[in-house]
């Protein structure tokens, strides 16, 4: 059982990781709007629009 | 499609029929497209609908299968409206001016520009689509995304390919009118604020749901044993994480707690924040010595459902302020400068000069300060100074910022502009007011203090009653005491209970700034004092037929011949009548300054009809004499501040219009509301004593409790005075009130009111009358009810948690279960809430133009 030792301080690392990585993403503005995401995904990405001006974009 | 959405109706949709499919036939006549109305012809004698393409016999079909068919009459009426104005499209040719540039782009290295725009006219999914795939549209844009909440567009494009007006002009022409994101810097900061406690709270998670585990493993070895350096583990590792939660999304409570002891009052904050620091600090002195009960879980708990409480209220204040920055950055912001060639050119009103000329349209709002240069007209000056007639201005004649040009174009020269304006100067004023204001004190804050003795005196009594037996156990039963009665369900409450009702008021269009607003409006105190501001608040703001006297068909034959002019007054008339014209109007005349003269004919017999409208002396140069009763009508209408207009019919003066600003028919029945919660009614305004008076008496109010002519400092002191006094709310729309907004406890400003007033107003409607204001403050008293109850029965939680931990019988198990039990209570009371009930009338409000959406009010 003295793995213990070492998962306890583990997890606290992998915690310490994922809330890093949550306060990039709210810094970098991922979460100033909660509302728009939620819709966007309801409309279809034409197949059209894979071509020319996204592909620059991205 | 798009036709069937409101926004479509001015260029009624000409992408729905391609030009191709207009052939011209041989024996053909021309008619217009029954639902695009573009012109095609069709084989003669071919009656019933139209239609120049299948997309438009499709629309108009399930338009008529849906019941709709008032939209075609609708837009037939809006257009010919809006065909007065004249409406060229929007050149938003100010988008490209070098100052806009510098206030409102951000330029990267590479040549390509960012920009934020708030659009009009947002509403659905489909607004995402349409704006998203802005791209195709113009090929200088890149990038362009849409937040649906704050209804603004963040674009990205490069100035090399296209011009931002013509991006503009885009988004015009799709239906969403695009304004500059004005106070960027405030955005930009609030922006920040919001990312900060989304970092705090998740921080705050993440150590509460670890200490959690971690004291699971703790609770099982309470009953199950565990090995004793199993046990220091798990001590040390949520002592290390509880500490992490107290400084640093725990400072949020210190920080105010101590905010508050130095201003030398106590908020709700400082028992709590003295609960987590007091038993924190115990807790690590108990690690350290390795033994005692430890209570992390229930602080970092708190500390996680606290922060809730706060970041949910402060995302619902968010919404109302979105809403508002919105409102406000509507109100145009461009000038039509003349050049030296007699051009003009559009720029935004912040790069005008003092000695420039500018041109102001038909409609269109005065940008500066100035002196006209060419043209007379009429200027409706009610937004600064409430008076309700428009004024007659003519060559020299000096104009203030903030008017609105009536009737035909002016060429001004600046005066003045931007802070130097009498408008800016009343802005100032505004600021003033605001900062002079007494902070609102919370009615939890109010307990905070009550609450701390308690908490203190029951700390010090669990002291004195276990010293004797052991000083290392009375310090445990103390500390103990504090973490379990921790006001949580106290914190939490308020602002959930808020949250509720903020959203649901905006579903009421009824947008409310800070829920502590609501607070005030629940009760009205000693002496609390509604006062009214008259133009456009207990009238309805616009030159209307108050009274018409005489056959109605007189009245139809005046309202025809109205048609034919552009004056207020005939506008006016117009209105009133709303319906579609019978007659023709073969010939009118209008005499300057003195009335309107024409002859109609009707359209299905040759019958004509000379027809005259004016006042009396008009009347009277025409050889028309007045009988005297309409005389008699005429002098009493005059005594109540309103203006008779004659008509007369072929020689015969056959009806009176008293014109003037009519009152609201639910202003009376408002007015008897605000008497029965308590309060006193009090009219301000800066129109005409004798106006006011008959306005007021109208609406129920005694002649001295109602003043006339008062310029807005006046109705600042006034304000001021009634407030030393006791609670006040103004109530009003203009930037005259603005001040008096501020000043006020509540300021609530109705709808359509300046910018001024909406940045003053704690409170704004969106939809007309008095009766929103009665509804807020019905709401307010509910609301004040469920936060009472949430209160009582958190405190009946503590009062368990403080027996039990004054007796000894608190463990941390105990103090885990009830705590998280009260906080739960206080959610369940505030959520199952219904301080404002969106009904049918109100929800009218929301179809309003440029009123962005409620969607998602409610967290």
């Amino acid at each position: 059982m003295s793995v213990i030792y070492i998962m306890v301080p583990l997890a606290f690392v992998l915690a310490g990781g994922a809330v890093w990585a949550f306060i990039r993403a709210a810094s970098g503005g991922q979460y100033d709007d909660l509302d728009t995401p939620a819709v966007r995904m309801l409309l279809d990405e034409e197949p059209a629009s894979r071509t020319a001006p996204q592909q620059i974009r991205r | 499609m798009s036709a069937l959405s409101p926004a479509a109706t001015s260029p009624p949709s000409a992408s729905v029929a391609p030009a191709s499919h207009i052939s011209p036939a041989q024996t053909s006549t021309q008619v217009e497209c029954t639902h695009c109305r573009l012109p095609m012809s069709i084989v003669a004698g071919n009656s019933g609908p139209h239609f120049c393409c299948n997309g438009c016999e499709t629309a108009h079909a399930v338009i008529t299968s849906c019941g709709l068919d008032g939209y075609y009459a609708l837009r037939d009426r809006l257009e010919a409206s809006a065909a007065s104005a004249d409406h060229a499209p929007r050149r938003y040719s100010e988008f490209d001016d070098p100052t806009f540039r510098k206030l409102y782009c951000r330029e990267a290295p590479d040549g390509l520009v960012q920009t934020e725009l708030l659009l009009e006219g947002v509403h659905c999914v489909a607004c995402v689509w349409l704006v998203e795939r802005l791209p195709r549209v113009n090929s200088a844009v890149l990038e362009s995304t849409l937040d649906l909440r704050r209804c603004s567009v963040r674009l990205t494009f490069d100035p090399r390919v296209g011009p931002l007006s013509r991006i503009a002009a885009d988004l015009d022409a799709l239906g969403y009118p695009p304004h500059p994101a004005r106070r960027a810097a405030q955005r930009d900061a609030r922006r920040a604020e919001d990312r900060q406690m989304l970092v705090k709270l998740a921080v705050a998670g993440a150590c509460a749901g670890n200490i959690m585990l971690l004291f699971f493993a703790l609770y099982a070895g309470m009953f199950e044993g565990i090995e004793g350096g199993f046990q220091q583990l798990f001590r040390w590792a949520a002592m290390i994480l509880n500490t992490i939660c107290l400084a640093w999304p725990g400072l949020v409570f210190a920080r105010s707690a101590l905010g508050a002891l130095r201003a030398r009052t106590i908020n709700l904050d400082v028992p709590i924040a003295m609960g987590l620091y007091l038993g924190g600090a115990w807790g690590i002195w108990k690690t350290i010595t390795g033994e005692g009960d430890l209570y992390f879980d229930s602080i970092s708990a708190l500390i996680f459902f606290l922060l809730i409480g706060r970041y949910v209220q402060q995302r619902q204040q968010r919404f109302a302020s979105d809403a508002l920055e919105l409102l406000f950055n509507l109100a145009g912001s461009t000038a039509h400068r003349v050049g030296a060639d007699g051009a003009c050119v559009d720029v935004p009103t912040e790069s005008l000069h003092v000695g420039e000329t500018v041109e102001v349209r038909a409609g269109e709002t005065i940008p500066a300060d100035g002196v006209v240069l060419l043209g007379n007209s009429k200027v409706d000056c009610s937004i600064l100074t409430g008076e309700s007639r428009p004024l007659t201005v003519n060559i020299g004649d000096s104009v203030a910022a903030g008017s609105v040009n009536l009737q035909s174009v002016l060429r001004v020269t600046v005066v003045a502009t931007g802070e130097s304006t009498r408008i800016g100067k009343l802005l100032r004023m505004v600021e003033d007011a605001q900062a002079r204001r007494a902070p609102i004190v919370r009615l939890a804050d109010r307990w905070g203090a009550w609450l701390l003795y308690g908490l203190l005196l029951l700390a010090a009594a669990t002291l004195i009653f276990w010293w004797p037996i052991s000083p290392t156990l009375a310090f445990d039963r103390a500390a103990a005491l504090l973490i379990a009665t921790c006001p949580c369900g106290l914190g939490l409450a308020t602002p959930l209970a808020m949250t509720v009702a903020v959203g649901l008021a905006a579903r009421c269009g009824i947008l409310i700034k800070g829920g502590e607003i609501l607070e005030l409006l629940a009760r009205p105190g000693e002496r609390g004092t509604i006062v009214l501001d008259k133009t456009g608040t207990m009238t309805e703001g616009v030159l209307s037929v108050a009274r018409w006297t005489g056959p109605a068909s007189v009245l139809e034959l005046a309202g025809a011949l109205c048609r034919t002019s552009s004056h207020p007054v005939s506008k006016a008339v117009v209105r009133h009548l709303n319906v579609a014209p019978r007659m023709k109007v073969a010939h009118s005349h209008e005499h300057r300054g003195m009335g309107l003269e024409g002859t109609v004919i009707e359209e299905t017999s040759p019958h004509e009809w000379r027809v005259l409208l004016g006042h009396a002396e008009f009347l009277g140069t025409q050889n028309v004499a007045i009988p005297p009763d309409l005389a008699f009508e005429a002098d009493r209408c005059a005594a109540n501040g309103l203006s008779p207009l004659f008509v007369a019919v072929d020689g015969v003066c056959a009806g009176l219009a008293e014109m003037g600003d009519r009152i609201r028919p639910d202003t009376a029945a408002a007015v008897r509301r605000f008497r029965a919660f308590g309060w006193s009614v009090r009219v301000l305004s800066g129109d005409r004593e004798e106006v006011v008076r008959h306005v007021a008496s109208e609406a129920g109010i005694s002649p001295q409790d109602a003043l006339g002519g008062i310029c807005p400092e006046a109705k600042l002191n006034i304000v001021r005075e009634l407030t030393s006094k006791g609670r006040t709310v103004m109530i009003g729309d203009g930037v005259n009130d603005a001040a008096a907004l501020a000043a006020a406890s509540v300021g609530v400003a109705v709808r359509g009111g300046a910018e001024a007033s909406l940045a003053a107003a704690d409170v704004s409607l969106t939809s007309d009358g008095l009766l929103p204001v009665v509804e807020l403050l019905e709401g307010a008293r509910r609301l004040m009810w469920t936060i009472y109850l949430t209160i009582t029965t958190s405190l009946l939680y503590n009062l368990v948690a403080a027996s039990l931990a004054l007796l000894g019988y608190i463990s941390p198990l105990l103090a885990a279960i009830i705590m998280p039990a009260s906080s739960l209570t206080a959610v369940a009371i505030c959520m199952k809430s219904r301080p404002f009930r969106p009904s049918p009338r109100a929800m009218r409000g929301q179809t309003s133009p440029g009123r962005p959406n409620t969607r998602g009010a409610l967290v």
